[in-house]
């Protein structure tokens, strides 16, 4: 059963008028921030799961996405349900550190969930706990469009990529034609944060980049130094004025061939479809290698599902976690909803070219998985982060002034 | 009845109904404002994230001056305060604008109704669509601003994504409406302005700058007054042209400090409760020396009447 609603006042009276005309079911109650296919792709799962437990009653209450953000820091406190939705890695550390996501360890352990899951293993645990199920998640990678490449006469790529040099000796070329060779929108901050993570990841590889974004490496190493070196290289190349506009006018850009290529995760798919691509002129390809020989790492922020420790059913909800972890239940939703699943046994659709690609992309990813910036790194480091990969993008001679106060905020924020 | 006279605090009608009628208010100002404002101040001593752990407790840690520190050396800060700054000063301009609009509908012709009214639209329009029709008259590529100066100069202007340009470019979008308003307080400023002082004044062959500097104006200063105060509370509360128009950025070039407080108590990327209601009690301290300023003249005015 789902429930639209959004005051809890409603869901209490909803929740009576339905255990009493179901008084033998157990209820599990679960908090979600879906959009219309999201939801619709896990009321379909829902249906399934009581078909299969007709003992259970799953009872859903959706929030506006942008709300939840804050709703679920209350509901988590005062009402909390069974289940809740949220991120994996650093973004749910807060409510793990203040005991409000239960240890699901146990469900992992029952399941075989480390074998399954096995590519989510680092981003569902915190010290060797398990905490969420990860039940989706999308790649990033580069976006091109074929038209663009044509009429600026250039090589089309294929999903393999080109090399790094290759690429940049594209980027002169679609600057002689007036093409922007690579696109962002960067006002909201996050996608310049995509571009940089790949630069990042290239260049020094997985753990290097991870122990950037949890604070423990020096923004005036050499290493990073290496990486800006590398920015810099593709930042003539950007799309200029990217910090007044949105991702969504970026991808215009793209669409009218006005821009080349865009580093941007494979939600955008839709909207560029939207625009009037199809997949004769959308392409897709990982991002280029730029030192030989590091194993290739990707970027796939996951979701995930939480039991709550307030939770009243645990039980059952525990069951319903299980379930989401199916190979099953994640081909199912993911089918529906255009994105990949963790389950390494489920299936993926094989008329989208981009999610096969992307799926292939994942799993030939020997260097690691990555959440984004803003999941991997602490919130408030992520912000410092992001302003500065937008400013160097935009000044980029204000290099040492941008990577001392990275610095500064580094050190401030974990005290060596 | 004399002996009640001179006793006051006898609970009398006359002493309790003040306090009565005075109650409701009270009890609203207390609750939503004075109790609120303990709050926020307590809460800058902390370090919190905002969330109370299973059982309901307080997870905030006790940090003494700590945040207030930290805004000493946070260059966001800095940027928030001198963006503060600009938007106080360059927002005054909205006085002699909305004076010099104000005289010039101040005639009697046919339709200065409509046109009264048109020069009133802006401040009738919301804050949010002022911002988002900026952001379009601003915008690369197709904004009309960003294609008139690339017809002059040959390469527009992308004033939103210019660290340099992006809060002027704002202040101009809060303008606009602010400029409408102050115009509308001096239109009925102008309403009253005694007809005869401006005869006699003619008479003494007055006229141009020296009739408005001398005779206009200072009949204006109630109306001067108004304008002031609210411009200046209105610089000061400048948030959401801000939030609508470019979040603060580019790489945080255009926040202010009630942006920067948001951003940091309640932004995705925040969360931190206690610095930014350390925020929030440095903006209510620059702001109180303003309203003290206000109090203190209206307070003066009244004693001298």
């Amino acid at each position: 059963m789902v429930h639209k609603l959004t005051g809890a006042v409603t869901l209490g009276a909803a929740l009576m008028l339905s255990t009493s005309a179901f008084a033998q079911q157990r209820v599990v109650t679960w908090n979600a921030d879906y959009d219309p296919i999201p939801l619709a792709a896990a009321e379909a799962l829902i249906a399934d799961f009581e078909a299969a437990n007709p003992d259970i009653d799953v009872q859903m209450t959706n929030f506006d996405h942008e709300a939840y953000k804050n709703a679920i820091r209350n509901f988590l406190t005062a009402n909390p349900p069974d289940l809740a939705n949220w991120y994996a890695a650093n973004r749910m550390r807060p409510f793990v550190e203040a005991g409000l996501f239960a240890d699901i360890s146990d469900v992992w352990e029952e399941n075989g969930l480390k074998e399954a899951l096995a590519s989510s293993v680092s981003s569902a645990s915190i010290d060797g706990k398990f905490y969420a199920i990860p039940y989706t998640y999308y790649q990033w990678g580069i976006y091109y469009n074929r038209d663009a490449y044509k009429a600026a006469g250039v090589e089309v790529p294929g999903p393999e990529g080109v090399t790094w040099d290759q690429f940049l000796a594209n980027c002169e070329k679609f600057k002689a034609a007036g093409i922007d060779c690579v696109t962002t929108g960067s006002s909201a901050l996050w996608p310049v944060a995509g571009i940089f993570d790949y630069v990042s990841m290239r260049t020094n590889g997985y753990q290097f980049h991870s122990d950037l974004a949890a604070g423990k490496v020096s923004w005036t190493s050499p290493e990073v130094a290496a990486v800006f070196d590398n920015f810099g290289k593709l930042q003539p190349y950007v799309t200029e004025n990217h910090a007044a506009i949105d991702w969504q006018d970026a991808a215009a850009l793209l669409v009218q061939g006005k821009a080349a290529n865009y580093v941007m995760g494979n939600f955008a798919v839709g909207v560029f479809k939207e625009g009037g691509m199809t997949n004769d002129n959308l392409g897709f390809m990982v991002f280029p290698e730029i030192t030989p020989g590091i194993p290739r790492a990707e970027e796939a922020p996951t979701d995930t599902i939480h039991l709550t420790s307030g939770a009243k059913n645990p039980e059952d909800a525990k069951k319903f976690l299980a379930y989401m972890a199916s190979a099953e239940a994640q081909s199912k939703w993911n089918t529906a909803v255009g994105q990949l699943p963790t389950n390494k046994n489920a299936s993926v659709p094989a008329d989208d070219p981009f999610l096969v690609a992307g799926f292939e992309a994942l799993s030939t990813a020997t260097g690691g998985i990555a959440q984004f910036w803003d999941r991997d790194a602490d919130a408030e480091y992520a912000k410092v982060g992001m302003e500065g990969f937008q400013q160097f993008l935009v000044q980029p001679e204000q290099r040492e002034a941008i990577l001392a106060r990275l610095e500064q905020a580094r050190t401030r924020l974990y005290p060596q | 009845m004399a002996e009640a006279a001179s006793t006051p605090r006898r609970w009398t009608q006359r002493t309790v109904a003040p306090w009565l009628f005075l109650a409701p208010g009270l009890f609203m100002f207390t609750v939503y404002v004075l109790w609120p404002i303990v709050e926020s101040v307590t809460l800058s001593f902390y370090d919190w994230n905002g969330l109370y752990d299973r059982d309901g407790n307080f997870t905030g840690r006790f940090v003494g001056m700590g945040n207030y520190r930290e805004l000493m050396t946070d260059p966001a800060f800095t940027t928030s305060l001198w963006n503060n700054l600009k938007w106080l000063v360059l927002y005054m301009l909205a006085l002699p604008a909305g004076l010099f609009i104000a005289i010039f509908l101040n005639q009697t012709v046919r339709g200065i109704r409509l046109y009264k009214s048109l020069f009133f639209f802006p401040f009738v329009i919301s804050q949010v669509v002022v911002g988002l029709i900026f952001s379009w008259f601003y915008a690369p590529n197709f904004g009309l601003f960003y294609k008139l100066i690339e017809s002059i100069t040959g390469k527009g202007v992308a004033v939103l994504a210019d660290p340099n340009l992006v809060t002027y470019g704002i202040i101009a979008a809060g303008l606009w409406p602010q400029i409408a308003y102050v115009m509308i307080l001096y239109l009925t400023g102008l309403n009253n302005v005694a007809p005869d002082q401006i005869e006699a004044a003619r008479l003494d062959g007055a006229k141009g700058w020296r009739m408005l500097w001398y005779v206009v104006l200072p009949q204006l200063r109630p109306a001067t007054f108004i304008a002031v105060i609210v411009t200046v509370i209105g610089a000061l509360r400048s948030f959401d042209l801000v939030s609508i128009m470019t979040n603060g950025g580019p790489f945080g070039s255009s926040r202010v400090l009630s942006y920067y407080m948001f951003e940091m108590a309640l932004g995705e990327y925040g969360f931190r409760m206690g610095y930014g209601a350390a925020i929030a009690v440095v903006l209510f301290a620059i702001m109180m020396i303003f309203i003290s300023g206000f109090i203190w003249k209206m307070w003066r005015d009244e004693r001298e009447r």
